[in-house]
C-alpha cells in the first residue's frame, strides 16, 4: 500500500523539536495576560466534619482577591457530570458516594479541598490558603480494607449506609466445585498489590477564561482526553459544550492519572467564571502524591487446581480493592483484574469476584495496566507456585497449558475472545535470547556455592484497544469507546488531520503522520497531526488510555484518508474523463485502470475539488470517521528476568531482563521499544521500590514527596534486552495492537518469580511487592529461624 | 521589601526587582519568561529544574533568585543557536531520548554539566551522573544513549552550550 513505506520504519519524532529546546507548551507553560491564581486551602485529616471554615484571615491577606468555600459554588457547580461514575459490570450491590468539588460538611481524605484561595500570585496564593481556618471534629479515619468491609466498621462516609463500593462476581464459585473437587492438587495465596502515585513528571495544571459577552469559557489542561472533561464540566456548569473548548498541548505523562475529573477541573473555571478573570491552578508534588488518582491498592485471594501432571483445572481469585473515598470515574475498570486472572492458559472453570470498598484515601483509577498487570502478577504468581507444589518446570508447566497458536480466535472464560497469539513463539525466542538451559544448569552450581539466583518468568497476555461497544457500553454507563479523525486535503495539497486521541509522550503524532502518509502517498513533511484541541476536529474524540491511540484511534484515521480518496476518485474522474468505478488510487496518484501514466495527483485532484465539479458532487475534500473496533486487541510476550539476592542484607541485584514482545505489526520500532523501556521500568519500580504509604491511624499519606517515595533512577534501571514476533491482529486493517501499557503489564511478575525462585532454597514461595532489602532480610531472618526449628512459618 | 536582581540569562542581561523569597526556577519562568526550565517536585528531587550557574549544574529551585545576583545563567533555551540544535539535544532526538518532554530540558542540562565535567563518560558514569534527575516515561534507556552518542559527536570535546560565553579559568 505504501509509497513512501514510512510504516515499519524508524522516523525521528516531529514532536521532538520544541520539547528539547525548551518550547513546550505544557499548561504551565502558556503566559496569560492578567491571570491569577488559584490555591487550595486542603483538609490535613483523613476524615472530620467541618464545624466551621474561617476565610476573614485569608480574604486581608496581601494580594488575595477572593476566597471561596463550597457555599459560593452552589449555583454554579451541580448536577450528574460533576463527577459521573462508570457502572461496575454487573454490580449486586454499590454504595456510590455522591461527590462535589468541595467539601462543605465533611472531609473524607486528607487533600480534600475545604477552600480556593485566589491571588495575584501563587505565593500570595499559597500564603492565603494556609490562613484560612478551619474548626474540624476528627472523625474514625477508615484505611485498612479489610477491616472496612467488615459490618460494623466505621463509616468512610458518614451519611452512607456502608463502605462496600460494590460486589460483583463474574461467575460464581459452584461453577469450579468440578474442578475443584476432582483436583489432585489444590493451592492457595493471597498476593498484594501495594498502592501506587502515578507520577506523570508534570503535576497537573489547569487554566480557564470566560468571556462573559459571548459566554464563552476557554480550559486549557493536563489532561488525557480533553473531550471528556468537555462534556464533564461543561454540564457541570450547565453551559453546553459549544461554550467550553477544553486545551491541551503538551502534556508530561499521564498513566491514566490524567484521565478522570478532578475537584480543580471543575474549581478553576467556576473561580474564573465567579471573577471574571482567567484562572490558574497548578498543583505541588506532594498535592499531585496526596490527590492524583492511585494505582492499584488491591488484594487478591487466588486458588488453583491442577492434575499432577499440570494439567490446570480450576482457578478462584477474589479483588479485594480500595476505592479510596469515591469511586473514581472510569476506577470500575480495575474489576478487569477478575476476568484476565486466567492469563495464557486453558482452564476448565474459573470463579472471580470483585468487591471493592470505600476508605479514607485518595480514590484509585485506572494507572498504566489498569487490572491487567494485577491479572498477569496473579496468573504468574500462581503457575510458579504451582510448578514449586509439583516440582515441575515453570517453563514446561506454561508450554503445557498455553493457549495455541491454531486456537485463535480463543474465547476465554469470561466469553471474552482473544483474536490472535503465539505464545510458544514468543516464549521459545525469549528463553533462547537468556539462555535459559545454562542458566538453570548454572543455577544449580550457583546455589551449591550458597547463592540465591533466581530465574523468573512471565508469559503474559493483554487485552487493550479500548474498546468494542458490546463491552464498553455497559461498563461506561452507555458510551462506546470507538474512536474518531478528521482528514482535510486543502487547496494546494496540505494534509490536516485531527485525531481524538492525545498525545502525551507516546509519539502519536509522529505514528499518526507515518500512516497518512503512507495511506495517501503524500510527503510526511505535508501533514499537521493535531490533537488536544476541542474546538478542532470531529465532534468527540475518546482519549488516550488503554493502549488504543493506534488500534483504534490509527484505524479511524485511516478510515477517514479511505473516505477522502473515495471523494477524490469522484473528482479525478471528472478530472480524467472517465467514470467514477474505473478509477484507481495508487502511490498518492489518481489513474483510470489500465492507464497509469496518465495519472492525477492528489493535489491536483485536490485543488480540483475546490473549483467547479460536475452536478452532483460537492465541494471539498475532508472527510470524518469514526473506528468501533469490533474486539479488544490482545499483545502478549515473554519476560525473564534474573536476579541475585544479597543473603546478608536482602539488595536485588537485577542481573539479565529480557522480553520479547509481540504487538502485531510495528508502524515505528523506535518508539515501540521506547514504550516498553518506560513500562518496564514502571513495573520494576513496583516490584522493588514504590508504594504509597499511609500512617493507619491518622490516615496521613506518609509518602508525599519524591525523598519518601522511591521513584527508580538511572542508577537503578538495569539492562534491558528487548526482541519481537509479530502476529497481526486480524481486528484491524493495519493488524496492529496495543503496546503503551505492556511493559508494566509484563514486568512485575518477572521480577517477583525471579525473587521467589531465588528465595525458594530457604524454603519461601511468595514475596509481595515491593521486595525491598528490609522485606527479604525479613523473611530471610523468618525463614532461616524456621529451618533452626523454631517454627515459625516463612513466607511474606 | 523587593530586591533588586542582575544576572545574565543565556547571554542576555536581565534586571528585575524580585521577592527575596523568589526561587530561582520561578524566576527564570514567571519573571523572564523563559519556561523551558520545569518544576516536577517541592523537595529538590526530580532534577526538571535543571540550569548551569557559571557553568555548573544547578537545580534552580534550590536558589532564590536574589542568590542569583551577577551569576551567568544557561537554560535549556539558551542551548541552540541559529536553529543549530547543541550536540545533546540532536542526540534526545536522535536517540529517542524524551517521550512526555517534561524532565527533558533538565536532563540535558545536567548532561552538558556531565560531559563538560567528564567528555567521555562510561555507561555508569552517565547512570551515576544522572541520577539527581527523574524520568517517568523511558526508563533511562535511550536518555543515557543520548549522552553517550553526544558524547561521541562532541568527540571527547568539551561543547560550550552556544549562548554562554566560555567559562574563564577559574571558573569566574
Amino acid at each position: 500500500m505504501a509509497v513512501s513505506q514510512l510504516i515499519g520504519a524508524k522516523i525521528h519524532r516531529r514532536e521532538d523539536p520544541r520539547l528539547i529546546t525548551g518550547h513546550g507548551r505544557y499548561t504551565d507553560d502558556l503566559p496569560h495576560q492578567g491571570v491569577v491564581h488559584m490555591s487550595v486551602a486542603r483538609s490535613p485529616h483523613a476524615h472530620a466534619r467541618i464545624r466551621s471554615i474561617g476565610v476573614e484571615a485569608a480574604k486581608k491577606a496581601p494580594g488575595v482577591l477572593a476566597v471561596f468555600t463550597a457555599a459560593d459554588f452552589k449555583d454554579v457547580i451541580g448536577g450528574p457530570a460533576t463527577f459521573p461514575v462508570a457502572p461496575v459490570f454487573a454490580p449486586n450491590k454499590q454504595t456510590n458516594p455522591p461527590r462535589y468539588p468541595i467539601a462543605a460538611k465533611e472531609v473524607c481524605y486528607q487533600g480534600e479541598p475545604v477552600a480556593v484561595v485566589i491571588a495575584e500570585n501563587r505565593g500570595q496564593a499559597a500564603d492565603g490558603a494556609q490562613l484560612v481556618d478551619v474548626d474540624y471534629e476528627l472523625l474514625p479515619a477508615v484505611m485498612d480494607i479489610e477491616e472496612a468491609a467488615k459490618p460494623g466498621s466505621p463509616k468512610v462516609h458518614s451519611d452512607q449506609p456502608d463502605n462496600i463500593a460494590w460486589d460483583a462476581t463474574y461467575v460464581p464459585w459452584e461453577a469450579t466445585d468440578e474442578a475443584f473437587k476432582t483436583a489432585d492438587v489444590v493451592i492457595k495465596e493471597r498476593i498484594l498489590q501495594q498502592r501506587l502515585s502515578p507520577n506523570p513528571m508534570e503535576p497537573r495544571a489547569v487554566m480557564a477564561e470566560y468571556e462573559s459577552f459571548d459566554k464563552r469559557m476557554t480550559m486549557w489542561m493536563s489532561t488525557q482526553n480533553p473531550h471528556w472533561i468537555r462534556l464533564f464540566v461543561s454540564g457541570a456548569l450547565g453551559m453546553g459544550e459549544h461554550a467550553l473548548r477544553v486545551v491541551s498541548h503538551d502534556v508530561g505523562g499521564g498513566f491514566g492519572s490524567k484521565i478522570s475529573p478532578y475537584p480543580e477541573d471543575y474549581l478553576v473555571p467556576a473561580t474564573a467564571k465567579l471573577l471574571g478573570k482567567a484562572v490558574k491552578y497548578t498543583e505541588t508534588r506532594t498535592e499531585a502524591m496526596q490527590n492524583a488518582y492511585a494505582g492499584r491498592g488491591q488484594i487478591f485471594d487466588v486458588e488453583v487446581a491442577a492434575k499432577k501432571d499440570g494439567t490446570l483445572l480450576g482457578m478462584r481469585v477474589t479483588q479485594l480493592l480500595d476505592a479510596g473515598a469515591y469511586i473514581g470515574t472510569f476506577g470500575a475498570f480495575q474489576t478487569c483484574a477478575c476476568l484476565m486472572a486466567g492469563g495464557a492458559y486453558h482452564w476448565k472453570a474459573i470463579s472471580s469476584r470483585s468487591l471493592a470498598v470505600l476508605t479514607n484515601k485518595i480514590t484509585t483509577d485506572p494507572y498504566r495496566g489498569a487490572g491487567r498487570p494485577e491479572a498477569t502478577h496473579v496468573a504468574e504468581r500462581m503457575m510458579d507456585l504451582l510448578a514449586v507444589e509439583l516440582d515441575m518446570d515453570p517453563v514446561e508447566l506454561r508450554r503445557k497449558n498455553f493457549i495455541r497458536e491454531e486456537e485463535f480466535p480463543f474465547t476465554q472464560n469470561f466469553g471474552l475472545v482473544i483474536d490472535s497469539g503465539d505464545y510458544e513463539k514468543a516464549m521459545d525466542k525469549a528463553l533462547k535470547i537468556v539462555g535459559y538451559d545454562e542458566l538453570r544448569k548454572k543455577q544449580k552450581e550457583q546455589r551449591k556455592q550458597g547463592k540465591l539466583v533466581g530465574i523468573g518468568l512471565s508469559t503474559w497476555i493483554e487485552l487493550c484497544g479500548l474498546g468494542p461497544g458490546a463491552v464498553t457500553g455497559p461498563a461506561t454507563g452507555g458510551v462506546v469507546l470507538s474512536e474518531s479523525a478528521q482528514v482535510k486535503i486543502h487547496p494546494a495539497g496540505g494534509v490536516s488531520v485531527y485525531v481524538g486521541t492525545h498525545n502525551h509522550g507516546q509519539g502519536n503524532d509522529t505514528t499518526h503522520a507515518q500512516i497518512v502518509a503512507d495511506t495517501l502517498g503524500v510527503p510526511i513533511e505535508s501533514i499537521d497531526i493535531r490533537h488536544g484541541d476541542t474546538n478542532e476536529g470531529p465532534g468527540f474524540g475518546y482519549g488516550t488510555y488503554g493502549s488504543r491511540s493506534l488500534a483504534v484511534g490509527g484505524i479511524a484515521i485511516l478510515r477517514s484518508c479511505g473516505k477522502v480518496i473515495d471523494k477524490g476518485k469522484k473528482v479525478a474522474a471528472h478530472l480524467l474523463e472517465a467514470a467514477e468505478e474505473d478509477i484507481v488510487f495508487d502511490h498518492g496518484k489518481f489513474h483510470v485502470k489500465g492507464a497509469p501514466d496518465k495519472s492525477k495527483a492528489l493535489g491536483e485532484v485536490a485543488f480540483a475539488a475546490y473549483g467547479q465539479l460536475p452536478a452532483g458532487v460537492e465541494q471539498g475534500l475532508e472527510a470524518v470517521a469514526y473506528f468501533e473496533p469490533p474486539n479488544f486487541v490482545w499483545p502478549f510476550g515473554t519476560h525473564i528476568c534474573v536476579v541475585e539476592v544479597d543473603p546478608e542484607t536482602g539488595a536485588v541485584d537485577m542481573q539479565k531482563y529480557v522480553a520479547v514482545d509481540d504487538c502485531g505489526n510495528v508502524i515505528n520500532p523506535m518508539i515501540v521499544a521506547g514504550q516498553l523501556h518506560g513500562g518496564i521500568a514502571q513495573g520494576i519500580a513496583q516490584a522493588l521500590f514504590e508504594e504509597m504509604v499511609y500512617d493507619e491511624e491518622s490516615g496521613q499519606l506518609k509518602s508525599a514527596t519524591f525523598l519518601d517515595y522511591a521513584m527508580l533512577t538511572a542508577n537503578e534501571m538495569p539492562e534491558i534486552q528487548l526482541d519481537n514476533t509479530v502476529t497481526p491482529s486480524p481486528t484491524n486493517e493495519l493488524g496492529v495492537k496495543g503496546i503503551g501499557e505492556a511493559g508494566t503489564i509484563a514486568s512485575t511478575a518477572a521480577v517477583i518469580n525471579a525473587i521467589c525462585d531465588a528465595l525458594s532454597p530457604l524454603g519461601i514461595k511468595h514475596v509481595d511487592m515491593p521486595a525491598t532489602p528490609d522485606r527479604l532480610w525479613e523473611l530471610m531472618r523468618r525463614a532461616r529461624g524456621a529451618s533452626n526449628g523454631n517454627g515459625k512459618e516463612a513466607r511474606r | 521589601m523587593k530586591h533588586k536582581v542582575a544576572t545574565t540569562v543565556n547571554g542576555h542581561r536581565q534586571e528585575h526587582e524580585v521577592e527575596p523569597r523568589l526561587l530561582l526556577v520561578h524566576y527564570l519562568r514567571d519573571v523572564v519568561g523563559l519556561t523551558g526550565t520545569h518544576i516536577g517536585c517541592d523537595t529538590s528531587q526530580c532534577g526538571a529544574c535543571t540550569i548551569l550557574v557559571d557553568g555548573k549544574a544547578v537545580k534552580s529551585c534550590t536558589m532564590f533568585a536574589v542568590q542569583a545576583e551577577g551569576k551567568k545563567l544557561t537554560t535549556i533555551e539558551g542551548m541552540a543557536t541559529d536553529g543549530e540544535l547543541h550536540p545533546l539535544q540532536q542526540a534526545f532526538w536522535d536517540e529517542h531520548g524524551l517521550q512526555c518532554g517534561y524532565c527533558t530540558p533538565g536532563f540535558i542540562m545536567a548532561a552538558a554539566y556531565l560531559l563538560e565535567q567528564n567528555p567521555n563518560p562510561t555507561e555508569d558514569e552517565i547512570r551515576r551522573g544522572l541520577e539527581g534527575n527523574l524520568c517517568r516515561c523511558t526508563g533511562y534507556v535511550n536518555i543515557v544513549k543520548s549522552v553517550q552518542s553526544a558524547a561521541k559527536a562532541m568527540g571527547g570535546a568539551i561543547a560550550k552550550p552556544a549562548g554562554r560565553p566560555a567559562v574563564t579559568a577559574g571558573g569566574e
